[in-house]
């Protein structure tokens, strides 16, 4: 595994750049997610209205590999609808899970692919699924709302 | 690792294994492996032998009174459960005091947690300063109200070394009992519990080159002997009735079920190893190597050093330290990366990093076989953690 596969340009703009990590206005489902054994945490804020994600946002703490990720996810899930979303939570965790590496299936995954060989990285797996695993269960309504 | 030459910094975490260790656990289940303790033949007689020799070595090692005050048991986490479950549940009472520092390993604190909620007791912290120190203001909290002091020997977040005999004074004096951990000391200085003033000590073999697997408690006779069994089943009793048992005398009373006669016997030759290196020159080494490390770490910007820095005499090998703007696990993926293994994470001491007001630290811990090759290779590693994030360095 090299570094510059994972540390590449996407993943550190996205780290560095606080484009999505913000609260947003009255959002409709507010959840955390937490990497207990590293202590990362996030909350992701998801306004939805008549089924689509009008607005998305996180804050928290956590490593380059988690922030960004959850970041690249609100750029792609912003706009789209909650099914839409849903696919696309599978899609990454199975790119993630090494479960799907065909390029064209990938396609819809954008940005996200960057981090494709995280795969290769079993010990930061958990921290590239943490924001997805989040929205996941935030549209699954798993958890009960918290501020 | 990783194609690159390895660089093992995370010695407080566990340490790698001598030949003699790996070949004494060899040797015993190729030519004297038979169940302890029952059998009538020659076989697991020896057996029985090898793990009562091994049981004396820790004795003398330790310097307790007895071979009987030394429990075996699976690492210092259980050997400080033993003592919560057996001594805590049973002898503590509503409104009494359990104080330890806030730096305490996970180990060391939820037994405790778990002690304070059943019997209505309260937990008391003490906090480390600056230099990760225990002011004597601190002390000045454990009171007649304490019933249980438990602390660790050596912080293995800050790697301070607690002035235990002095802590311990205090609290005996208002009549409390002493619980120390010495996982992280045991494997870099002599450690004798009288010394010490300890009441129950524990520590892990496998982070002083023993096997994982086998760990010690040592209790005072009189202490153990007035506490009921912790794990309960086969080896540990005297007689048993439909309704009802009486139980083995020390140490079987808290050895439920087949031991670890492997992992003492490794452990027995840890012991030999270590001393016939000697912890004088254990000590010199690791002093050496530990000047090094911080003096380099003090040349690389943007580093951030946890607990004492200046008075290097007090602490041991154990470094924690964050890269500015970068979390530890990138920190650590990217050493990874050039075969520098160090941990990333909260060290199972998350009060301590909440009180550090931090959500995580890295940590680079030494041990005497590391060299400067090492350490020169972290150094150049961690120069270029900022630049992979684009941060500059």
């Amino acid at each position: 595994m090299e570094l510059n596969q994972i540390y590449t340009q996407i993943l550190t703009e996205h780290n560095n750049s606080k484009r999505n990590k913000h609260h947003i206005d009255s959002p409709t489902a507010t959840l955390k997610g937490v990497n207990p054994s590293c202590g990362d945490e996030i909350s992701l804020e998801l306004r939805v209205k008549d089924g689509v994600i009008e607005d998305a946002g996180f804050t928290g703490i956590g490593c380059a590999i988690s922030q960004a990720s959850a970041s690249i996810m609100i750029d792609l899930i912003k706009g789209k609808t909650v099914e839409e979303a849903k696919k696309l939570v599978k899609l990454f965790l199975g790119m993630i899970k090494g479960e799907i590496t065909d390029e064209k299936q990938l396609e819809p995954l954008d940005e996200a692919i960057a981090l494709k060989d995280v795969a290769h990285m079993p010990a930061r797996v958990k921290c590239a699924v943490l924001g997805w695993h989040t929205l996941e269960n935030a549209v699954e309504g798993k958890k009960v709302t918290e501020e | 690792m990783n194609g690159k030459r390895l660089a093992y910094l995370d010695n407080a975490a566990t340490v790698q294994r001598p030949v003699p260790v790996l070949r004494a656990v060899d040797e015993f289940y190729r030519t004297e492996n038979a169940n302890p303790h029952r059998g009538l033949y020659e076989l697991s007689v020896k057996a029985t032998e090898r793990y009562e020799n091994a049981r004396h070595t820790v004795k003398e090692f330790i310097g307790a009174d007895k071979d009987c005050e030394v429990i075996f048991t699976r690492n210092a986490s259980e050997s400080l459960n033993l003592v919560a479950y057996s001594y805590g549940l049973n002898f503590l009472h509503e409104g009494d005091e359990i104080v330890l520092p806030v730096s305490e390993h996970h180990s060391n604190l939820v037994p405790w947690q778990m002690v304070a909620q059943a019997k209505g007791a309260k937990l008391v912290y003490l906090y480390p300063d600056k230099e990760g120190r225990l002011t004597d203001d601190e002390m000045e909290k454990i009171t007649p109200k304490a019933k249980i002091l438990a602390l660790a020997h050596v912080s293995n977040v800050l790697g301070s070394v607690y002035p235990v005999r002095k802590i311990a004074d205090k609290a005996h004096s208002v009549g409390a009992v002493v619980v120390v951990d010495c996982a992280q000391s045991i494997p870099h200085f002599k450690v004798n519990v009288k010394d010490l003033g300890a009441d129950f000590m524990a520590f892990s073999g496998h982070k002083m080159m023993a096997p994982m697997g086998i760990g010690v408690l040592y209790g005072r006779e009189e202490l153990l002997n007035k506490m009921p069994p912790f794990l309960r089943g086969g080896e540990m009793i005297e007689y048993v009735h439909e309704q009802s048992a009486t139980f083995a005398p020390l140490p079987q009373k808290f050895e439920a079920g087949t031991q670890n006669v492997g992992g003492a016997v490794g452990l027995e030759a840890a012991i030999h190893y270590l001393q016939k290196v000697g912890y004088d020159k254990i000590a010199e080494t690791e002093q050496a190597l530990l000047n090094y490390t911080l003096d380099g770490l003090a040349e690389v910007p943007h580093i951030t050093v946890y607990g004492g820095t200046k008075n290097r005499r007090d602490r041991c090998g154990v470094i924690s330290f964050n890269v500015d703007g970068v979390h530890p696990h990138d920190v650590a993926s990217i050493l990874d990366a050039d075969g520098v293994a160090i941990r990333a994470g909260h060290h199972c001491a998350q009060p301590l990093m909440d009180y550090l007001g931090v959500n995580a630290t890295c940590r680079a811990s030494l041990y005497f076989y590391n060299t400067r090759e090492d350490i020169d290779q972290f150094l150049s590693s961690l120069k270029r953690v900022r630049g992979w994030l684009g941060l500059g360095t």
